[in-house]
């Protein structure tokens, strides 16, 4: 009860800055009084708070979902404080002004996820975690190395500063390349995915959710960062490789998807695939291309949280998640199969939902100026979607050979209908994007970018 | 100054060294104690280029300290998982962890 | 209330729907209120609709997604033909699968989705600009999937799996041409006479690449060769799916986004202009042939149905294509009446499933003793279909036939002609076995219903729906015809 309520107040928190960001424009406060460059700077645009609004709607969310969901095991000692600890992490990296100070909440929320991950207890969980922990640590110390030697090169740590200061020089090429390479392998692009589908598909439900929805998307946020504020002046645009690697998730993860047997794995190679959708903006000339990525970020933490939830769901009513076994148990479990259906219209794009909001605007900025590799890779990525959310509802609907008339563990309400709340909310991002798109202006914080 | 110059290619060096010894090496204890020499060697480079001025500069301490921290709580929760691991499968790595799973 | 009205309509399907979802299955009454007064309740608020536009107010409704992109319903005048179609069709379907489903399983889950279909329709038909029609239209497959995969058999689920193939697709492919579109046109709203002839000229072979996308995307649901592949498959379906669902709404929808594109987004001068109506007349002619060749080997039913419509919808397209006005009405008008005499063969052959079991030409021998009133409402259909007049059917192809005329473009005559001596190739056989030759002894699998030949539910529908069929025929000078209708409609675009 007490972490739901810390949720509560977290959230409520996170609303209250999203308010006063719209009268005061961006903010920026020195932690304690002390300010850079030994203190803390906090600050805040439109970015962060949307960022922060997102964290808190699917963290509440998941919140719900968990209260429920640990009453029964074993497991519920660890979770809260280490969910918490995480959001803690999530929060103040949206919120940081400094690249070290980003360093310390990367490491809170990587070692926070891995042990919210092992809390499954068994082997698959633990190596899963074991393999996510090895690869964060690694990125971390990557990334670590770069904020060294831009400190080296410029004398300061300070995101504002940094970006006035940059210049073109071998250490600013070091430092970008350690600093996104090992953002990079925290946000599970190809070819540096391969430790999300153990980790994502073993760690318990609501956990699971909470990783693929918040924590890849924290690095994400912050490799916009540096492109955006940092690294500019710098002139280096390597915007096409990522667009590249990002279109190459997309198709790789979705056809593994498509071969897997599990649900879980499903959903985490959609996730895999999915977070290659970030990386094409980087690609495309038109600034419009980012309102699209970010829009895509906040749809996607909605409908993969919900999805991961349901998913979790059909696990504890029937003890496993084959896909093929799934028509004994989706058509007892309704609320569970519309919340799942519905994150996966947001997951294919297609209208009404976030997820086409989002795929129109980049969709808009690669037309715009021809360029239609990405374009095409966008509409295949939606139609590979498809394939596999509607190879898990097909399912959903077909007469089981055998009735399985076994009393099944009842799902508690709160548990159905969390996803599906979450999953609306994904749909009614669809229906009015005017005001996420005027917050995001906030600050102008996407007006770095090089054209 | 080419003290400076030094310490940073020897931090530079543990990184690397530290990086090869991650991926070579198949045992998880070896993984670990790699990661930690190469966080060590961030950290020798850290302080070794630090220096901007005659002023002693507070800004690289306060950082490697907290590295430091982050390093020690993060090999800590390695540690942990390991002997978890090891409790539970019997093996200290991951591929024959995944041989394993998949029999 | 022009606002208002608009929204109303969707909600009067939108919100019986969704409660149906979470009734039980016991719950038979309130389901079937549910229903019964969506669908009353649309079909009035859709006349009271009319009745104002009639009288020269407007009705529309704006939601805005995104900086200079809005969702809008606006209620014109080919919105208004093809809604007041769907809401007609819809409440006899309606009281038609509550009495084709009595007692099967799952039936809160197919009225709910049944409804959301509606909507969808409903939907596609008030759309005022490309985006919105585009929502509507994919909304109407993810509603229609779940009423072919219903019966849950592993021929359902690949009917399903096929059929989304192809509308997904053809979804992709709309989506692309969309956004292209915007990016060239920077609207996308339906304008009489198009909004792209304005256009710089550097610009018009992407223009014709869009065209060809859009045909492409709406030509999956309209089942244009070669993107009909889901339709016969589709037919797995209950009877009260095909007949609404893919006589009516599903291809429909993919007619009417043609339609809408040649007229109000195109302009037919200007699509002309570009030659891209040439090469979309011949693939509907070739359609049209097409379909009733397959027609004619058919021993199944609602296959033989199936054809049929792919064949009859590429009239719609053609009428389009011809660029004339005549012609546009012939087209316009064939909406009307091929939904009606369409939807009436495939109650027939519901009820001849459902009665006695017959699902094959073949078995139908002598079933017109049996079962006279349905064999009636079937004869009086097919007629239409092969064009006899007074029939609705023959006033599409007169229409037709003069505007290719009046076009320079004799040649469709000769389709024409072909087509219907192919339609009557393919119906009067049936006719024929089932009146005059002897019946078979036993049928297949005979319910009783009393001393009725079926239920009043089964057998109510169609007999309405082939009244309609003769009375747009003959009455088709009146003023409220739907002939009138069209020639209406047909003035708006082609007026100088």
């Amino acid at each position: 009860m007490l972490g739901l309520s810390a949720a509560i107040a977290t959230a409520i928190a996170s609303v209250a800055l999203y308010l006063q960001l719209l009268d005061n424009g961006p903010l920026r406060y020195a932690v304690g009084g002390w300010g850079a460059p030994l203190g803390i700077e906090l600050y805040a645009d439109g970015l962060s708070v949307l960022m922060l609004l997102m964290s808190a709607l699917v963290g509440l969310g998941v919140s719900l979902y968990a209260l429920r969901y640990f009453k029964h095991d074993a497991q519920p000692a660890g979770f809260w404080p280490l969910w918490l600890m995480m959001w803690t992490g999530l929060n103040a990296l949206f919120l940081a002004s400094d690249i070290f100070n980003l360093y310390v909440t990367l490491e809170l929320i990587g070692l926070s996820a891995v042990a919210l991950v092992a809390l499954a207890g068994n082997r698959h969980a633990l190596s899963g975690a074991m393999r996510y922990l090895l690869v964060s640590l690694l990125a971390s110390l990557c990334y670590l190395l770069g904020v060294v030697l831009l400190y080296h090169a410029f004398g300061t740590v300070d995101i504002q500063l940094l970006g006035m200061a940059m210049k073109a020089s071998p250490a600013s090429y070091a430092a970008l390349g350690l600093m996104v390479g090992g953002l990079l392998l925290k946000s599970a692009l190809f070819p540096f995915h391969f430790w999300l589908p153990p980790a994502h598909a073993s760690a318990p439900t609501p956990v699971s959710a909470l990783l693929s929805a918040l924590v890849v998307k924290a690095s994400f946020y912050l490799l916009l960062r540096l492109w955006f504020d940092v690294f500019p002046a710098a002139n280096v645009d390597f915007g096409w490789l990522l667009g590249t690697l990002g279109a190459l998730a997309i198709l790789w993860g979705s056809v593994q998807a498509l071969r897997q047997s599990r649900l879980k794995m499903l959903i985490a190679y959609s996730t895999v695939a999915q977070l290659g959708y970030l990386f094409i903006p980087f690609a495309l000339l038109s600034p419009q291309a980012w309102q699209g990525g970010i829009y895509f970020v906040l749809s996607h933490a909605l409908a993969k949280a919900a999805m991961f939830m349901a998913a979790g769901n059909i696990l504890k009513f029937s003890g496993h998640d084959r896909i093929t076994d799934l028509d004994r148990i989706a058509q007892r479990l309704p609320i569970t199969m519309t919340a799942f259906c519905l994150a996966g219209v947001s997951l294919m794009g297609l209208p009404p939902s976030g997820g086409f909001i989002a795929k129109w605007l980049m969709l808009d900025a690669a037309l715009t100026h021809q360029q239609w590799m990405w374009a095409l890779v966008m509409i295949v990525g939606g139609l590979l979607a498809a394939a596999y959310v509607f190879k898990v509802v097909g399912y959903a609907f077909t007469k089981a050979d055998v009735q399985d008339n076994k009393p099944a563990e009842s799902i508690p309400a709160l548990m159905e209908w969390a996803p599906l709340a979450l999953a609306v909310t994904a749909i009614l991002l669809g229906l009015n994007a005017n005001y996420p798109m005027a917050l995001l202006s906030i600050g102008n914080p996407l007006a770095g970018v090089s054209p | 100054m080419s003290q400076e110059i030094l310490y940073a290619l020897a931090g530079v060096g543990l990184f690397v060294l530290g990086l090869h010894g991650l991926i070579v090496y198949a045992h998880l204890l070896r993984k670990i104690l790699a990661l930690n020499i190469m966080g060590s060697g961030v950290f020798l480079v850290l302080i070794a280029l630090g220096r901007r001025s005659a002023v002693a500069d507070p800004v690289p301490d306060a950082m490697v300290i907290t590295g430091i921290v982050v390093t020690v709580s993060a090999t800590a929760l390695a540690l942990v998982l390991l002997l978890r691991l090891k409790e539970m499968t019997g093996h200290t790595d991951l591929e024959q962890n995944d041989r394993h799973h998949e029999q | 209330m022009s606002t208002l009205l608009p929204l109303l309509l969707l909600a009067s399907s939108l919100i019986p729907g969704l409660i149906i979802f979470f009734l039980n299955e016991e719950q038979v009454r309130l389901r079937i209120t549910l229903n019964m007064a969506g669908a009353i309740i649309k079909l009035a608020l859709v006349l009271l609709m009319v009745w104002g536009v009639y009288h020269g107010q407007s009705y529309e409704a704006r939601l805005p997604l995104l900086p200079g992109l809005e969702l809008a319903l606006h209620a014109d005048a080919l919105a208004l033909l093809f809604v007041v179609l769907s809401s007609v069709l819809w409440l006899v379907t309606t009281v038609y699968a509550i009495g084709y489903l009595e007692d099967s399983p799952n039936r809160s889950r197919f009225f709910g989705f049944f409804s959301l279909c509606v909507t969808a329709t409903v939907g596609v038909a008030l759309s005022d600009n490309l985006i919105t029609f585009l929502l509507f239209y994919e909304l109407l497959t993810l509603s229609t999937y779940p009423l072919i995969i219903h019966r849950g058999t592993e021929v359902a689920r690949k009917a399903a799996k096929v059929y989304l193939f192809y509308t997904l697709v053809g979804g992709a492919l709309l989506l692309l041409a969309t956004v292209w579109l915007y990016t060239v046109a920077g609207t996308l709203s339906f304008t009489p006479k198009g909004f792209l002839a304005g256009i710089d000229p550097q610009h018009h072979n992407v223009l014709v690449a869009i065209f060809v996308l859009l045909i492409a995307g709406f030509g999956v649901k309209a089942a244009i060769i070669p993107l009909h592949g889901w339709l016969p498959k589709a037919m797995v379906a209950a009877a009260p799916v095909s007949a609404l669902l893919h006589a009516v709404a599903v291809v429909k929808a993919g007619a009417f986004g043609i339609v809408r594109v040649i007229h109000e987004v195109y302009g037919v001068a200007f699509a002309s202009s570009l030659g891209l109506l040439m090469p979309l007349a011949l693939l509907a002619a070739a359609t049209i042939i097409y379909g009733s060749i397959r027609a004619l080997y058919q021993d199944d039913l609602k296959r033989r149905l199936a054809y049929s419509t792919i064949s009859q919808v590429s009239y719609i397209i053609l009428g389009s294509a011809i660029a004339g006005p005549v012609a546009a009405i012939g087209g316009i008008v064939h909406l009307v009446h091929q939904g009606l005499m369409k939807i009436t063969l495939f109650f027939c052959a519901g009820n001849l499933a459902e009665t006695l079991g017959i699902h094959k030409i073949s078995e139908m021998n002598g079933v017109g003793r049996r079962m006279p009133w349905t064999m009636a409402a079937f004869t009086l259909a097919a007629l239409g279909m092969i064009g006899v007049p007074p029939l609705a059917g023959f006033i599409s192809k007169w229409y037709l036939g003069v505007g290719a005329l009046e076009a320079d473009q004799g040649w469709v005559i000769w389709i024409l002609m072909g087509s219907s001596v192919l339609n009557a190739a393919y119906f009067l056989p049936i006719l024929h076995a089932a009146w005059f030759k002897p019946p078979s002894p036993v049928w297949p699998a005979e319910r009783h219903f009393g001393n009725k030949e079926t239920a009043w539910a089964l057998l109510l529908p169609p007999l309405i729906t082939a009244l309609f069929s003769l009375a747009t025929g003959l009455f088709a000078n009146t003023e409220f015809s739907p002939l009138q209708w069209a020639i209406f409609i047909s003035a708006l675009e082609f007026k100088p």
